[in-house]
């Protein structure tokens, strides 16, 4: 599963389009803030930019999306530079090559975008801790947030590259006598003040995002942690205390049906639902629960529960408990299948069977009611049995037409 | 003749139990707990039957079916798993496992089940003959292939009498079939399962997690 290795994969986590630029910064241990900024500034190249972003988007993977958030990569200050060095070749490369917006436009932009990232890429461990701390409390002032080694000193110095970078668009479009334009100058502070309180904001959405991911995880560990302590602890507590092999089965078998239920969404067994499925895993349960042998039952289809439908449900619970206490059989199998005009349903054990003709009277009864409730019902019913041949109850009830 | 069993499971508890319940007929060859050890090691080993389990700390028993497979195709996969959860019993199967049993199976009938894959019959669970069913029940919409995407009648007959917790044996007598015809339609279904593209299937799998 590693052979892919080298491509990267898009963030699942760390994404303000498609997570490109954090899967770029997650591969190559840069801060995505600087990705991002570089994607910028080469878009203004003649949409070169935008060509490599789309590019590499085909090119990814998609995000591994049961990845844990991964801590965005820190990037030290040389590593930020080292990025502008080479986006700015690769800028006199393409100006070399006639791709581009204009001088006026491109160094301007290059500077602010310089500027930003000079402030927004983040320090040091000092600057983990603080992480550590911010999922707790939120930050609210923007020295809080530029951290790391001479904050102070890299907030002054991408200001003021942004501010020179805006200084040079306005000097540089006077030709285009736009400086006296009172709205285009008010556009381009606001460019400006974009640039450099951007990042923060986009931070600071994160950060939020992050804090209540934790807190939902948290109140999911501490749920199931209640739910373990009150049924499977006090199962295995029950189990220790108990000598009787078999009623440490019928003890494992409770619990493994109840967890299951819980694990996979379902109703708790105790209380039969008003699905056909639900009403025979509770009939299932109650019985295995008070005669101990081992019942599977397999279900196709489901239904809602009618009268035809309860009786078949009663009867199968006749059935179940029948085989429970008088064929032996170590386990029962019950299949019920939900058609468009009928619901048949079959109990089946392998143990002693029985010959009809010679059955002790309260015996025949169980089977009578079995045969009479489903008749009464519309519907019918048939035990099938030999002595040493196992028994199976065959039973079928036509559904209501809806 | 022994048949040479790898254990793939990350439980020691369960695994120690399996080995020792095995005794005769079997030899555990290796045994693996995460899937790349598993892949590894079946591939030094070539078992005759890998006993697989469903969840693995590093991913899912159908990675290492797929990885196994491309290199060996000739090593048989019975999956083994506490899960019923229908969307892991169609994953595994549909990566090439030969059949699927749940951990609480008693030893004797692991025993034969191993058996039965070694000699390349499919083993179906009732469990997992419901599933099947559920999964190729209903009609509509229609088939695109339907050499591949429907059950014929004799295949639905015995995949119910399996899910009725009827042995291939007791089949082959209800149907007046011998057993080996019954194995036969057994092994239909389950290329049927592993070939469909019936649409279906997976969302059916997903958003049906039956317990």
């Amino acid at each position: 599963m590693c052979q892919h290795e080298d491509m990267f994969r898009r963030s699942a986590n760390d994404r303000v389009l498609t997570g490109v630029a954090g899967g770029i910064g997650e591969r190559l241990g840069i801060d995505p803030v600087v990705v991002r900024l570089a994607f910028v500034v080469l878009s203004l190249a003649g949409g070169v930019g935008i060509l490599c972003y789309v590019a590499a988007a085909l090119a990814s993977r998609a995000p591994d999306v049961a990845a844990t958030p991964a801590t965005s990569p820190r990037a030290s200050t040389m590593q930020a530079i080292s990025v502008g060095l080479m986006v700015t070749g690769v800028l006199l490369l393409l100006r070399r090559a006639g791709l581009w917006f204009g001088d006026g436009i491109v160094w301007p932009a290059a500077l602010a975008v310089l500027g930003s990232a000079v402030i927004w890429t983040r320090g040091d461990d000092a600057d983990r801790a603080r992480w550590g701390r911010l999922l707790s409390r939120m930050p609210a002032t923007v020295t809080d947030q530029v951290s790391g080694r001479g904050a102070r000193l890299r907030l002054l110095a991408g200001g003021g590259l942004i501010v020179l970078g805006l200084a040079t668009f306005l000097t540089s479009n006077r030709s285009l006598g736009l400086t006296a334009n009172a709205p285009f100058a008010v556009a381009a502070a606001v460019i400006g003040l974009a640039v450099i309180f951007g990042p923060w904001v986009w931070r600071l959405g994160r950060q939020v995002t992050e804090e209540r991911r934790e807190r939902i995880r948290q109140e999911e560990r501490a749920e199931m942690a209640a739910h373990l302590h009150d049924s499977v602890l006090q199962t295995l507590a029950l189990i220790q205390r108990t000598d009787e092999p078999r009623e440490m089965v019928g003890l494992a078998r409770a619990q493994e049906r109840e967890l299951r239920g819980w694990l996979y969404g379902k109703a708790p067994t105790a209380g039969a639902g008003d699905s056909l499925a639900a009403a025979l895993d509770a009939v299932a349960a109650d019985v295995e629960r008070t005669h101990r042998p081992r019942i599977e039952v397999v279900m196709v289809g489901d239904c809602a529960l009618d009268d035809g439908v309860r009786a078949l449900v009663h009867a199968c619970r006749e059935a179940m408990v029948n085989a429970a206490r008088h064929s032996g059989a170590r386990g029962v199998s019950v299949y019920v299948e939900v058609e468009d005009d009928a619901v048949t349903a079959f109990v089946r054990d392998q143990g002693v069977g029985f010959a009809r003709d010679r059955v002790p009277e309260d015996r025949r009864g169980i089977a009578e009611s079995i045969e009479g409730r489903m008749e009464r019902n519309g519907g019918a019913a048939k035990v099938l049995t030999e002595p040493g041949q196992g028994t199976e109850v065959r039973m079928r009830i036509p559904r209501a037409r809806t | 003749m022994t048949v040479r069993v790898f254990l793939v499971e990350d439980h020691a508890l369960f695994a120690s139990g399996v080995r020792s319940e095995l005794g005769d007929g079997f030899e555990v060859v290796g045994h693996a707990a995460t899937v790349a050890e598993a892949v590894e090691g079946v591939r030094a080993t070539t078992p005759d039957v890998v006993l697989l389990d469903v969840h693995l700390p590093d991913g899912s028993g159908a990675n290492v079916l797929e990885q196994v497979l491309a290199s060996n195709a000739e090593v048989r996969f019975l999956a083994l798993s506490v899960s019923d959860a229908a969307e892991d019993v169609i994953a595994v199967i549909r990566a090439g496992a030969r059949g699927y049993v749940t951990k609480s199976i008693a030893p004797a009938e692991l025993a034969d089940a191993i058996r039965r894959v070694h000699e390349g019959d499919a083993v179906f669970s009732p469990r997992l003959a419901g599933f099947v069913l559920d999964a190729f029940a209903g009609s509509t919409p229609p088939p695109i292939d339907p050499e591949l995407d429907q059950l014929t009648q004799r295949e639905r007959e015995v995949l119910r009498y399996i899910a009725r917790g009827y042995a291939y044996k007791e089949i082959a007598r209800e149907l007046h079939i011998s057993a080996k015809t019954v194995e036969t339609h057994v092994s239909a279904v389950l290329r049927k399962l592993q070939l469909t593209n019936r649409y279906e299937l997976s969302r059916w799998a997903s958003d049906r997690r039956l317990v």
